[in-house]
């Protein structure tokens, strides 16, 4: 039976327990996802992380969460009052809202009933995870501005045209999987990568879709909305306590609702890693939630990794990558993957379909190594030379004779 | 989902509880739109006025079409709104005086066009034609059915639409683009140009501005050795405009040095 057969039986107290079961997890992995975090991040820093407050320092982020509450709230003179209590509560509320369509297990026994824990199945229901994913935007935008300080502002504008222009990318990387599994329902998608995951069949859309996620959450190397060596803190600067605290959460949450759609898009789901299929059945079925969550944590651990590796992008070249190589690369793929999809339904002849993929492989190795040659042109072009050198030690102008010559 | 098989005119309980619920929220949303002060507060109103027809559209069994008008008209179009509404300020109320002239004849003629555009519609839609109902318009799917009647019978409206839409986006960048005078210097650029001069004095940078005990700010010139303020390490800007403090009352007198 399809997962959203089995929804569709529960009774009114399965769907409550399930929910607040979703909810509850969000918040402890959010928790324990902080702790991870710092601990994953100290380790590449050669440092140790918090390991004082219980074994390993697992109740750090629960003290922290303590200290947070327990801070004084305040509303800056200049702010917009009631806009500036409503966007921590818009971003928060909208980030938990993602998990109602993500199938977390498969078939289970649920005290009794035999259900799936996914709240709902809606038949656009990644169109629904993009949909909140707007809205929750609203939480930061406001937030910036409502703050009536400038650092706010610039961070809210920021990342209101990240978010933007990154969601553009993002949505098309997910016309592709659409296209493939054809349907927008999170658990047909997921059964449809029965034999293959879309990871491996979608590369480039997997690509994409990885990029942009980061830059949705606004993650390290995409988090201009709070670069706190240019604007203090972004869009969160005035606020401390438990709004801010809120605004730390859903920044957490989001993170791993947007893995959680990754591993539900392209990474199979709840299904177990390939050859291990026969692990599906344990526990009366709960064993595919470990899978999940292996999956999930995988991506967040990257999200770290990428927080530990790379510098902070600066804003025009990441609105330049947005535009200028994410949304036109991914919009000529789907043509390639509309294309090959109708070949196939159409029962096209083998050949047709080979010179087709060869005939877009020239053309894109036409086009890249033409673009290469136009800006090794430029470079050469933009070269100086014969510098007259003054008579008193001055700093090397780079491509210069001199510069050269010293290697 | 909500999908009851109900006879075509009448509604389910929980239905009419969100009608109920949610009905006099947006009309008193929408009302809040046109009185409220602040622009940002309308467009904030405006917004929930689109999320609350998308959950109409939902419950009516639309999921697509609610889906969509989140995802269009509240995540993009009018974050792009706010975007510019963000740029007035936090403090700033709108001005109820005319700067075009002619604007108010206008604005009543559009909007009383459009009101009669929207009540026979409405009329048409009621009174007019036999109401097939959802749960058989949905028989293939609610975006299979809006994918076919878009791409089949009203595919040169939808044509024409896009068209209109792309020329008026190329015409306003056209009105927005100016042609720039010269090409932006890059940081490179810059540092080429500071040494390429025949005078190398600021080739290490400019000086900075004046730091004192008393004041520490970017509009107080800093002093020369011989205590003199020095021009070149305040901003042109600031210069142009004429912000800039004395230095002269920030630094040291005899007295208080020989002391």
């Amino acid at each position: 039976m399809s997962n959203a057969e089995l929804i569709s039986q529960d009774p009114g107290w399965i769907i409550a327990l399930k929910g607040l079961i979703i909810f509850a997890a969000c918040v402890f992995l959010t928790i324990m996802s902080v702790w991870g975090e710092r601990r994953i991040v100290a380790r590449m820093q050669q440092r140790s992380g918090p390991n004082r407050v219980g074994k390993f320092g697992l109740l750090q982020a629960l003290v922290d969460g303590v200290k947070l509450a327990l801070k004084e709230d305040l509303i800056p003179k200049a702010a917009d009052r009631i806009v500036f209590v409503l966007a921590p509560v818009i971003s928060t509320t909208t980030c938990f809202m993602a998990f109602a369509v993500i199938p977390l297990t498969g078939e289970v026994n649920f005290f009794g009933h035999t259900t799936a824990m996914q709240l709902t199945d809606l038949s656009v229901g990644v169109l629904y995870v993009l949909a909140i994913a707007s809205v929750g935007v609203y939480g930061i935008v406001l937030a910036g501005w409502s703050s009536g300080s400038t650092y706010p502002l610039l961070g809210g504008l920021r990342s209101s045209a990240q978010v933007i222009s990154y969601e553009v990318a993002m949505g098309l990387s997910l016309v592709a999987v659409f296209i493939y599994s054809g349907s927008m329902s999170t658990s047909e998608i997921v059964a449809a990568q029965h034999d293959w995951w879309n990871a491996v069949i979608l590369f480039p859309s997997f690509l994409i879709y990885a990029i942009s996620m980061v830059g949705e959450t606004n993650r390290a190397p995409f988090d201009l909305a709070e670069a706190e060596g240019e604007l203090v803190g972004g869009f969160h600067t005035e606020y401390s306590s438990l709004k801010f605290a809120l605004f730390f959460l859903s920044e957490y949450v989001n993170i791993i609702a947007v893995s959680a759609l990754a591993t539900t898009l392209f990474l199979g789901g709840y299904h177990a890693l390939p050859g291990l299929n026969f692990t599906e059945q344990w526990l009366g079925g709960w064993f595919t939630l470990v899978w999940f969550f292996i999956k999930v944590l995988a991506f967040f651990f990257v999200f770290v990794w990428l927080r530990g590796t790379l510098p902070r992008l600066r804003y025009d070249q990441f609105m330049k990558f947005g535009w200028k190589v994410l949304i036109p690369f991914s919009l000529a793929w789907i043509m390639v993957v509309s294309t090959l999809r109708v070949m196939s339904q159409r029962e096209s002849p083998r050949f047709l379909i080979i010179a087709f993929i060869f005939s877009v492989a020239f053309i894109y190795i036409g086009v890249t190594s033409l673009s290469d040659r136009s800006k090794a042109k430029k470079l050469a072009d933009s070269k100086i030379t014969n510098i007259t050198q003054p008579d008193f030690p001055v700093p090397v102008i780079p491509n210069s004779e001199v510069e050269q010559l010293n290697g | 989902m909500i999908n009851l098989a109900l006879d075509v005119g009448t509604t389910a309980g929980p239905e009419s509880v969100l009608f109920y619920l949610l009905a006099p929220l947006s009309v008193l949303a929408s009302l809040g739109m046109l009185l409220v002060k602040k622009a940002v507060h309308s467009a904030l109103l405006l917004a929930w006025v689109m999320v609350s027809l998308a959950i109409f559209y939902i419950a009516q069994d639309a999921l697509f079409l609610g889906i969509v008008q989140i995802v269009v008209y509240t995540g993009a179009v009018m974050m792009l709104f706010l975007f510019i509404l963000m740029l007035v300020g936090v403090d700033t109320s709108d001005s109820l005086e005319e700067n075009i002239k002619g604007l108010r004849p206008i604005a009543i003629t559009a909007a009383i066009g459009f009101g009669g555009l929207l009540i026979s519609l409405i009329g048409r839609a009621t009174f007019n034609r036999p109401t097939i109902g959802f749960i058989l318009a949905n028989a293939g799917g609610n975006a299979n059915g809006i994918a076919e009647q878009l791409f089949t019978k009203y595919v040169f409206a939808f044509e024409v639409v896009s068209a209109l839409l792309i020329t008026a986006a190329l015409g306003a960048m056209v009105l927005a683009h100016s042609q720039k005078s010269r090409s932006q210097f890059a940081q490179r650029d810059l540092s080429i140009a500071r040494f390429r001069k025949s005078d190398l004095k600021d080739a290490a940078g400019l000086p900075g501005p004046g730091v004192y005990a008393l004041h520490n700010a970017v509009d107080v010139p800093a002093l020369l050795p011989n205590g003199q303020p020095a021009p070149s390490s305040i901003s042109a800007v600031l210069q142009a405009r004429g912000d800039i403090i004395e230095s002269s009352k920030y630094q040291l007198t005899q007295e208080e040095e020989e002391k």
